[in-house]
């Protein structure tokens, strides 16, 4: 019989005004897989910190093992056994699988040597624990991202952990490493251990979760077994409003406006063809590692492709360079908007005008007035939330700031719009805007193309299917011609042959 | 076994080593005399100095900074150690190095106040101490330069371990002084790979705050680095005097460009987080082979220069090349 583990009752935390918490009830039981879902700014992450200990709650009380717990440090919340893992796992690249694995209780034991042999030891029998096998004298910078989450796993429950928290914890794995990563978790439970997942992806959550808590603007809508959630009831708590998922069945044209003959790169992917007609919108999926991404590289000219050829509007064309690209009027939204996409500090104005600024470019000057409204009018026009068009980007959450990033190829008016992984790490409401806004587009002729893995995206978002395999394409497969199911083995390589 | 053996093979000190062996056969193949043992003599002499800047450079860099004030730091601390001893007629070696350590140290302090304290970039915090430091010797204690070394300091000059003769004649005496770097890379190597301080030293160096949340203090490893970096600045400014048998303010300004070179050379990566003691042993010596030896096989000193700047370019290539090859390569 599962028990109580932590219990918070009436939790309410404001940062100076704002109401980051409104009076929620959270209960984490022995043995359960219990997961926090909500929106981008729910207030997920501020109950985890007071849980860590990382912040204070403003009032409200927390038990943990039925005794309240008066004024949970961080210190205090690891010694109860609570283990937070964070999306970057701060780990080490630089030390060992073993070094990373150990460290943490070594510190905490008030060690002053290294003992290479039991930090080894160690590292062994915790990967032992969760039936992960690696190399512990590897360095951590050589390990994939689901390995990396492995050792930050083997290092909490190293420390004896009774609650592990795991903070978005397949936002950058594959389907693959996701179910991997729950056979671990399933684990972990039948031990004992609480686990709590942050996680906003439906089908996830139901395929791991017993239980389910959900938070909207700070407030506890919602928690119960997952059986009394449908996934309609689920979405409504989520975002407070109805969300359908539509078939996107584009009106029949024969107009081609993009059309990629056997394209091929070394080493990367070959012999990949497919056209786009006016309206269609074309998904491009594989596992990690397929090719999937780098025919949007080739195509955006980021790594050129070194055979086939391309036609836009029926016209062969040759991208070479990103430039050659964007003279096609190609945008390309980049899988790490982070990095890749944005001018973090830099303004949402300065952002949404980055790709045309010369548009802007009048007698010598910037014609600021006209930028401004061009970005009022893509703010409005894209449903962004934001209040000021001069505050930066960084400021908006990732939803928003991923709109953004198409309003700025957007304002390039662009023939061709490449989107790698559109929706990562965007919440429930904010996906469904974006995919309303590519159907617009490419409703008025641009050809949209989606390069992603979530498969309840691709299924309802496009009408066409490119899945690839080790380099090789499948060929082009219309999705109405599928169930969602015969998808998801399609690009878990099962059935490419028939 | 073997893909052990396959790893050892291709790490970056065994690429170091490759092109010592490399250059020392073909220097030996063109003049017979760099195949005596004299020439081990002289090379150390020459990387003495080097070496100690170089352990602490190491460290400096594995934690994520960068020093280039320590030949300032160096310079004003012997010197103003120099005429103290000088002045008031004192003649102790350990009054020496513990005065002018000690004078390391605060300035170490200071470098680590801005950059742990005030978070100011490490290159700019260590150039505006060095900028003190140096105006501080020319401002304050002069510009003459001291061939008057104490008499019982500068024994430790005359001190050696052993000599050789070679077939010419001549003959080579190995200094006793040779044991301070020794004892150093001992030291450095025990710190920084047996201690949770040393390996404080890499986890800072490889995510800072990754480093913070898994419960070191961050601020207290620096302190202790930009400290220890100060006092061996100094042991080295003082050894340096020994050895030259001169005091001088400005001698070892300059020297900071080649120090870092050659650990970087040696395979420590600028960006921190990586590098090893034996790979700035290598790092210093195939600079030291470069800077003291291609004069044996013709090469016009001018030309050398332009053939350190090559192995610099080129070691810091590979070095770089292959940071990016991991990080490109696929994972496992």
């Amino acid at each position: 019989m599962s028990t109580s583990f932590l219990r918070m009752e009436g939790i309410c935390k404001n940062f100076g005004g704002v109401k980051a918490l409104r009076n929620v009830d959270f209960e984490v039981n022995t043995g359960e897989i219990h997961c926090l879902a909500g929106e981008n700014g729910c207030g997920k992450s501020t109950l985890i910190k007071i849980v860590s200990g990382a912040h204070q709650a403003t009032s409200g009380t927390i038990f943990i093992n039925g005794l309240e717990e008066k004024k949970l440090t961080p210190i205090a919340s690891i010694k109860r056994g609570i283990q937070v893992i964070y999306q970057d796992f701060a780990i080490f690249p630089n030390l060992t699988v073993a070094e990373n694995i150990a460290m943490n209780s070594a510190l905490m034991q008030g060690k002053k040597r290294m003992n290479w042999k039991a930090a080894r030891t160690l590292a062994v029998e915790a990967m032992s624990k969760i039936g992960a096998h690696m190399d512990p004298d590897i360095l951590v910078e050589r390990l994939s991202v689901s390995n990396r989450q492995m050792v930050a796993i083997c290092r909490a429950i190293m420390n004896d952990a009774k609650l592990l928290i795991l903070d978005e914890p397949t936002t950058a794995l594959t389907h693959h490493e996701v179910s991997m990563l729950y056979d671990i978790l399933r684990k972990l439970k039948a031990k004992g251990m609480a686990i709590v997942i942050v996680n906003h992806k439906l089908d996830e959550i139901y395929e791991i979760a017993d239980r389910l808590t959900i938070l909207r603007n700070g407030e506890n809508v919602a928690t119960g077994p997952l059986k009394e959630f449908t996934r309609s009831r689920f979405v409504h708590c989520m975002t407070g409003r109805e969300i359908v998922d539509n078939l996107y069945i584009p009106e029949p044209s024969s107009e081609v406006i993009l059309e990629v003959k056997s394209l091929g790169r070394e080493g990367a992917f070959k012999d990949v063809s497919f056209t786009l007609e006016k309206g269609d919108v074309l998904g491009i999926t594989g596992l990690l590692g397929s090719g999937r991404g780098e025919i949007g590289d080739a195509l955006f000219g980021i790594h050129p492709s070194e055979e086939g050829s391309i036609f836009l509007n029926g016209k062969p064309i040759n991208i070479r360079s990103i430039q050659d690209a964007t003279t096609h009027r190609i945008g390309y939204v980049p899988e790490d908007r982070l990095t890749q996409g944005l001018f973090l500090t830099r303004s949402i104005m300065d952002n949404t005008v980055a790709a045309s600024i010369e548009k802007y470019f009048v007698k010598g000057r910037l014609d600021e007035a006209k930028m401004d409204e061009v970005t009022w009018e893509w703010i409005r026009r894209i449903g962004c939330v934001a209040s000021d068009s001069k505050a930066p980007i960084r400021t908006l959450s990732g939803g928003n700031a991923q709109k953004m990033v198409i309003a700025k190829w957007m304002n390039i008016n662009p023939s061709i719009l490449i989107l790698n992984g559109p929706t990562v790490g965007v919440d429930i409401g904010s996906k469904s805007d974006i995919h309303k806004i590519l159907h617009e587009f490419a409703h008025a002729g641009v050809g949209v193309i989606i390069i992603s893995d979530d498969l309840s995206e691709l299924y309802y978002n496009c009408n066409k299917l490119v899945v690839m395999e080790g380099g090789l394409s499948s060929g082009v497969i219309m999705t109405n011609t599928l169930r969602e199911e015969e998808l998801a083995s399609l690009l878990h390589g099962n059935s490419l042959e028939n | 076994m073997r893909s052990n053996i396959a790893k050892l093979a291709t790490t970056n000190e065994a690429i170091v080593a490759y092109t010592i062996v490399a250059l020392s056969m073909a220097i030996g193949i063109i003049n017979p005399a760099f195949r005596e043992f004299s020439t081990v003599i002289t090379l150390s002499r020459a990387m003495l100095i080097t070496l100690i800047f170089a352990v602490l450079q190491m460290m400096v860099i594995v934690s994520g900074g960068i020093d280039v004030s320590f030949p300032a730091i160096a310079c004003f601390s012997s010197y103003a150690t120099l005429r103290l001893m000088l002045s008031f007629d004192i003649d102790s070696v350990f009054f020496f190095y513990a005065v002018a350590g000690l004078m390391g140290v605060c300035f170490g302090l200071g470098n680590a106040f801005l950059i742990a304290k005030m978070e100011l970039p490490a290159l700019i915090a260590t150039l505006g101490v060095s900028s003190v430091a140096n105006g501080a010797t020319l401002a304050f204690l002069g510009t003459r330069e001291y061939s008057n070394i104490p008499e019982g300091v500068d024994q430790l000059s005359r001190s050696f371990l052993f000599s050789f003769t070679n077939s010419g004649g001549i003959t080579f005496q190995m200094t006793s002084l040779i044991l301070i770097p020794l004892i150093l890379l001992v030291l450095a190597y025990l710190l920084l790979h047996h201690t949770m301080l040393g390996r404080g030293i890499y986890a800072i160096g490889g995510d800072r705050f990754a480093a913070r949340i898994a419960g070191f203090n961050v601020i207290r490893i620096q302190f202790f680095i930009y400290m220890v970096a100060g006092f061996l600045a100094s042991v080295g400014g003082v050894t340096f005097t020994i050895l030259m048998r001169q005091g001088s303010p400005q001698n070892l300004m300059g020297s900071e460009m080649m120090v870092i070179a050659a650990v970087v050379v040696g395979g420590t990566r600028i960006t921190g987080g990586h590098g090893t003691v034996f790979g700035t042993l290598l790092g210093v010596l195939l600079i030291a082979i470069v800077q003291n030896n291609l004069i044996m096989v013709g090469v016009p000193t001018h030309f050398q220069s332009f053939v350190v700047g090559l192995i610099i370019v080129l070691g810091t290539g590979i070095t770089s090349i292959r940071a990016k090859r991991v990080a490109n390569s696929s994972k496992v």
